[in-house]
């Protein structure tokens, strides 16, 4: 009696510094702290859990958390900054499967009874699927190991016709109150499937919308089996992530001007723009034409993307930056909220080279700037900047807010080739009468440009 | 059954509250931080194969996988939310 008071007691405040700590991180002041004490309360919570009256299998518990956290810490800690958005994804996957392998469990034993408490395992099982197979692909796409973006014929069809034989094959097993294992195989595959399937058709560029997506859904399994397994922490922690998951999913697919509905149901393809593409020819420039440019130049915005990150470039667009001030330019940061692969991540790929907020700025407030600088140096940067967003009501991209580098006197892009953006659409900044390309590595680029503004100072 | 609704509904609206008005610089290490916060799942887990048959190694296969995930989930969470909110504190 006393181990369960213990227990409970804990549970409630741990969901209190849950709670505490995902507020303090909505702060960048405060944000550091929250995980900290986020982190106290998991800590906590899984101690406190082997005093549960009643459990077993101590042995094998240890050694699972062993190896699953273990791994999971080491690759957290060695995996680069700018593939942080993945491993998101598959941290989050991995929560989604624990809640269906929850729910699988208690089926398997005979756990669930009447329909309410069936229902939601069902339903938790479903979503928590969904978001372990869907995140896995997100997961594989972003990390390149599946680069090609497949789209089936009729494909909303398909999503449908699924997630209904899904949605009924769960309701069937609701009904029987006591499912047969075809019944539960059967409904676990489909929704593996379904999850797949929603995601393969999603280019890289709405992926990070997809990935909160799915962060919101394993929120709300890991409520719904919280409410079977009568943990209220993990109900409480649960429907909080669901939520604020669920806002943050909003805020960015606005902050890319692109409908939830839209990026699920009728993703950015390439093809879809094949008929009319930009006119004009591609002028190139060296290293050095762009170095004195921008030397002799009142005022530069650099438009970092993320090429600028892949490359690693960061630190030497730093270097190039206390370069030219020296010089007496004025050198500013515009970063698109999408830069990177999600938003708020260029943010912190920036901080980690070590340029200061006082220097970076967001969309709406470097807009206007544009028309006044001399010279706006794209690296990496390609999608964020195209023109066609603000002209061409065809193009995908139509209507997404981007950043008008092509308003400044000059404009530099730093490009490793020839080809598109990676949502695959033509730039017609490119193609524009003020617009120079300087090809190469960003790294490679900047390094030599440095050499350049020094030879000239 | 009821009391369960006022848990879920509270439970939005703090989540609904705690994100409003976050800027867009703090969206990806949020999203990092409230993937952590749903890690609790190992708990559920640890519970489940705690109760798991010890005959029944489908139960116990089962019952560990959710621990592996769950713990991944937790830990996995953890460092990446902090490495990513660490580079918010080195300048001041």
């Amino acid at each position: 009696m006393t181990a369960k008071l213990l227990v409970d007691a804990s549970y409630f405040v741990v969901a209190v510094l849950f709670i505490l700590g995902l507020k303090a991180m909505a702060s960048p002041v405060t944000a550091r702290k929250g995980i900290v004490w986020a982190g106290i309360g998991m800590v906590v919570a899984t101690l406190v859990t082997f005093f549960t009256p009643g459990m077993q299998n101590f042995g094998l518990m240890i050694v699972a958390i062993a190896v699953g956290g273990a791994l999971a810490w080491w690759s957290g800690k060695v995996v680069k900054m700018t593939d942080m958005p993945q491993m998101v994804a598959i941290y989050n996957g991995m929560g989604g499967g624990a809640a269906a392998a929850i729910a699988a469990l208690e089926f398997a034993r005979g756990g669930v009874h009447g329909v309410v408490f069936t229902s939601l395992a069902t339903l938790g099982a479903l979503i928590g699927a969904v978001s372990f197979s869907g995140s896995c692909v997100a997961f594989a796409k972003l990390q390149g190991i599946m680069t090609k973006t497949w789209r089936l014929p009729a494909q909303n069809a398909v999503n449908i016709v699924l997630a209904l034989v899904t949605v009924l094959v769960g309701i069937g097993i609701v009904i029987s109150g006591d499912p047969t294992p075809t019944q539960v195989i059967t409904f676990f595959i489909l929704s593996l499937v379904l999850g797949v399937i929603i995601t393969l058709p999603i280019g890289g560029a709405d992926m990070p919308v997809v990935i909160s997506l799915f962060n919101a859904f394993t929120g709300l399994a890991v409520g719904f089996e919280g409410y079977v397994l009568g943990i209220p922490a993990l109900i409480i922690a649960g429907i909080v992530v669901g939520a604020a998951g669920t806002l943050l999913t909003q805020l960015m697919a606005k902050a890319m001007n692109r409908p939830i509905t839209n990026i699920l149901f009728s993703p950015i393809t390439g093809e879809a723009q094949a008929g009319s593409g930009p006119t004009g020819t591609m002028k190139e420039c060296s290293s050095m034409d762009a170095a004195s440019m921008m030397r002799y130049a009142q005022k530069v915005i650099i438009v970092p993307g993320y090429g600028m990150a892949v490359a690693g470039a960061q630190h030497k667009v730093y270097e190039m930056t206390k370069l030219l001030e020296e010089a007496g330019v004025e050198v500013k940061f515009a970063i698109h909220p999408v830069a990177g692969r999600m938003p708020g991540h260029m943010n912190v790929l920036l901080a980690e080279a070590g340029v200061p907020y006082e220097q970076i700025f967001d969309l709406e407030e470097i807009n206007e700037e544009f028309a006044q600088a001399d010279v706006a140096l794209v690296i990496g940067a390609n999608d964020v900047v195209n023109p066609v967003a603000r002209t061409d009501k065809t193009s995908p991209i139509y209507g997404m807010p981007i950043l008008n580098a092509d308003k400044a006197q000059n404009v530099i892009v730093i490009k490793r080739g020839k080809g598109a953006g990676y949502s695959g659409i033509e730039n017609a900044l490119f193609f524009e009468d003020n617009c120079r390309l300087c090809y190469g590595s960003a790294q490679g680029v900047v390094g030599e440009m440095i050499g350049h503004v020094k030879s000239l100072s | 059954m009821m009391e369960a609704l006022y848990i879920f509904m509270l439970a939005a609206f703090t989540g609904y509250e705690v994100i409003a008005r976050v800027p867009v610089i703090l969206h990806t290490p949020l999203m990092s931080g409230s993937n952590f916060v749903h890690g609790v799942v190992l708990v559920g887990a640890m519970v489940v194969l705690g109760h798991a048959d010890p005959e029944d190694p489908l139960q116990l296969a089962i019952g560990f996988v959710a621990v592996v995930l769950g713990a991944a989930n937790a830990a996995g969470g953890y460092v990446v939310t902090e490495r990513m909110l660490a580079m918010f504190t080195k300048k001041n």
